[in-house]
């Protein structure tokens, strides 16, 4: 898997941060105003927020390909991430299983940009999923 | 001798040649493959005599011996595994899930703290039995499970060299059809005269020639369509092992559930042909490996 890493600050964008934690945000790009890929287990990209410094990190979801068991491995490596919180448009059951025993809350429905993303999150934007909000396979190509 | 009948594709025709092939045939054994939709029992009527659960092993986790070390994550080439370690707040887990497993046991041979053993999980079921003196297995997955190959290998198990197995495969080109075609003596494939059935009859020999198996193809409802799979079959060497024109008398038969070799026993003639064309195209493939 490639790690690409960019650091930027942007302090000037989260000015009140409500909790120090580190938000996942699955996103179409690797920047903060790419558009949030509206799936999980098969994003292209990850971001990892950290609401305290306004800094983050963007990694390529190298377990899009898998034929089977995406979910559950973009669940693990966002829960080794130490994360607390992912903000997305779907979420599958298998990855939701893996999220939710990581002690995680997934916020689904989410769109726009990363930023956006971020801005309606501590906004009290967005619902906490407590069930998966897709079946499994979803956005498995010919799917 | 073995001769599996297979195709790139559902809806070709490929149960109506087993099932009838192997009413052609003396001394047959008949194994259906196609676990996730086995329908030869359909037209042979079997009386089944046998039932058996087909399992794999699943991993279980003795939660007390695990230090949710992530190693058998890392070995589990399906992605059935996801380990969540400890933190301050929550001791760890680790998740199996068991729809993913192949159950191959490299993660409980692997875990070093001995913290894995395996539990046989139903996933189908073989049932055996018999039509005249045919020899009847088929496997049947069960619903909302999808690992095939296990119930298909269980199914092969059975197989009884001493006759001429039939084996009808699932359809398609991935593992579930290699694992039904593996160890062949023979494999016919069935294709339609239409792009799609062209599409999908190259990728059904791409797996055949990596895996080595004498091949033959075997053209149904040949006066439907065009003539680009005859080219091709004639441009890459394959022989043609047969070709039966669309008649309203197969459609009808295939409809009522009764092979067309019991309506017209004529065809029992045609069929017997394309087992003699298999048998010298089999020689002839033995004969070459020897040289
Ligand atoms: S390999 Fe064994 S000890 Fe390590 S996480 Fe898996 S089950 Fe636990
Ligand atoms: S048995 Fe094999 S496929 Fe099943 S969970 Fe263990 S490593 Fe994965």
């Amino acid at each position: 898997m490639t790690l690409a890493v960019n650091t930027v600050r942007t302090a000037d964008v989260i000015e009140r941060t409500v909790m120090i934690m580190k938000i996942c945000i699955t996103s179409e790009g690797k920047t903060l105003d790419s558009p949030v890929d509206p799936r999980f287990g098969r994003c292209r990209n990850f971001i990892f927020f950290d609401s305290e410094t306004g800094n983050f990190e963007a990694c390529e979801n190298g377990n899009a390909q898998f034929q089977g068991g995406a979910g559950i491995q973009s669940g693990q490596l966002v829960a080794s991430k130490g994360v607390k919180v992912v903000l997305t448009g779907n979420v599958g059951p298998n990855a939701h299983q893996v999220l939710s025993a990581a002690g995680i809350s997934v916020f689904t429905g989410v769109s726009g940009t990363v930023k956006e993303a971020v801005e309606g999150y501590k906004n009290g934007k967005y619902k906490a999923a407590v069930v998966p909000s897709v079946g499994s396979k979803f956005g498995m190509p010919n799917k | 001798m073995i001769i599996s009948v297979a195709s790139g594709k559902g809806g070709t025709g490929k149960t109506t040649i087993a099932v009838n092939l192997a009413l052609s045939l003396q001394n047959v054994q008949f194994l259906d493959c196609d676990v996730e939709e086995p329908n030869a029992h359909i037209f042979l009527k079997p009386k089944i005599y046998g039932q058996k659960k087909a399992v794999i092993p699943v991993p279980e986790i003795d939660q007390a011996k695990c230090n949710y070390c992530g190693k058998c994550r890392e070995v589990c080439a399906y992605h059935a595994i996801a380990v969540v370690p400890a933190s301050v707040e929550k001791k760890g887990s680790v998740l199996i899930f068991p729809h993913l497993c192949h159950g191959c046991g490299a993660c409980s041979q692997l875990c070093p703290f001995g913290a894995i053993r395996e539990v046989d999980k139903e996933i189908g079921i073989i049932e055996t039995g018999e039509k005249d003196s045919m020899w009847f297995v088929h496997g049947r997955l069960n619903v909302g499970e999808a690992m095939s190959p296990p119930v298909i290998r269980q199914v092969k198990q059975y197989i009884n060299s001493s006759k001429t197995v039939i084996i009808d495969a699932p359809p398609g080109t991935s593992c579930p059809v290699i694992a039904a075609v593996k160890g062949s003596d023979f494999c016919v494939l069935v294709t339609e005269p239409t792009p799609f059935g062209l599409n999908d009859l190259i990728l059904a020999v791409e797996v055949l020639r990596k895996m080595a198996i004498p091949f033959g193809v075997v053209i149904n409802r040949a006066d439907i369509g065009d003539a680009k799979v005859e080219d091709y079959c004639e441009k890459e060497n394959i022989p043609i092992l047969m070709k039966i024109p669309f008649k309203k008398e197969i459609a009808v038969s295939y409809s009522e559930g009764i092979p067309i070799v019991e309506k017209d026993p004529s065809y029992r003639d045609k069929f017997n042909n394309l087992y003699l064309n298999i048998n010298g195209l089999k020689n002839e493939a033995n004969s070459h490996h020897k040289r």
